[in-house]
């Protein structure tokens, strides 16, 4: 089984998941992408899975493991294009996938990261005035 | 009114002896998913049921077969897949359908998972002799 390619842009890794990825592949991606959160300090992940037709169990833990292992190395995961089917799927399965970030597709998973963190609560002379 | 099922095309019969046959098992059991009209949900049921068990028929038996039935019972077709090793059985049935029990190293949601991704699921196992899961899924 060939590697799933891994894009460098800017500070974020992008990883398209293509077709239908044995156990042993999916284990391969977890580690390579572990290898380049550290690598290249990356500040966020964005797992492609529009291409995906089921995530079943094994997929579901490699999420979530992804995204537990990046928040360690200071890196925010974010799962794009998840398809309706697997979803409701995966609710039934039993898998709640909580603590992992979902968008509907790639440029709002993007938009999600480059999101800057929470403002100060103190407001400053430059505000608008709101109502 | 429904009859009793009946199998209506020669039953597909496929070794599960590695991970790459686990990825075949899915794939055939969606194209026959296909061509019975299933819903692109039901589609997605049936084949992450027969992922879950093929992956359990492969790691915690050390390999086996599935079987892939297409059904009639007069009303509506189904999809009846099969999942039979020799490994080493389970020792407790109810606790192995417990969501998130795992004898090790799983989330433990590929009995009770599948369990309720299916219409019909019937575990039969026994130590020392195997295990062989059924399930079916009609057509709405
Ligand atoms: N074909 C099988 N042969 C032997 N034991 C099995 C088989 N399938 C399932 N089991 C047992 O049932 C348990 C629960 O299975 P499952 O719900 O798929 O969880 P997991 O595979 O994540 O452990 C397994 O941990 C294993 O002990
Ligand atoms: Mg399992």
């Amino acid at each position: 089984m060939d590697r799933v390619p891994i894009l460098k842009i800017s500070d974020i890794l992008l990883v398209s998941i293509q077709g239908d990825l044995d156990d042993h592949a999916v284990l391969t991606l977890q580690e390579d992408l572990a290898d380049r959160v550290v690598a290249t300090g990356a500040l966020g992940v964005i797992i492609d899975i529009t291409a995906v037709e089921i995530v079943d169990s094994f997929v579901g833990r490699m999420l979530s493991t992804i995204a537990g292992m990046a928040r360690m190395l200071d890196a925010e995961t974010i799962v794009v294009g998840m398809r309706p089917a697997v979803a409701i799927t995966l609710v039934e399965l039993g898998l709640s996938l909580g603590g992992l970030r979902t968008a509907l597709d790639l440029e709002k998973g993007i938009a999600l990261l480059s999101r800057p963190g929470p403002e100060p609560a103190v407001t400053d002379d430059m505000s608008p005035v709101g109502q | 009114m429904s009859q009793p099922p009946r199998v209506v095309a020669p039953a597909e019969e496929l070794t599960i002896a590695s991970n790459d046959e686990v990825v075949i098992v899915r794939q055939k059991v969606r194209a026959t998913a296909i061509e019975l009209g299933f819903s692109l949900v039901d589609q997605t049921k049936v084949v992450t049921a027969a992922s879950e068990l093929a992956r359990n028929t492969l790691v915690h038996a050390g390999g086996g077969h599935a079987r892939i039935e297409v059904l009639d019972n007069g009303h509506r077709r189904g999809l009846r897949l099969t999942f039979a090793d020799n490994g080493p059985g389970i020792p407790d049935l109810q606790l192995a359908l417990t969501d998130g029990w795992s004898s090790g190293g799983g989330l433990g949601l590929g009995l009770s998972g599948s369990r309720r991704l299916v219409d019909e699921f019937e575990l039969d196992s026994e130590p020392g002799r195997g295990t062989v899961v059924t399930v079916t899924k009609w057509t709405r």
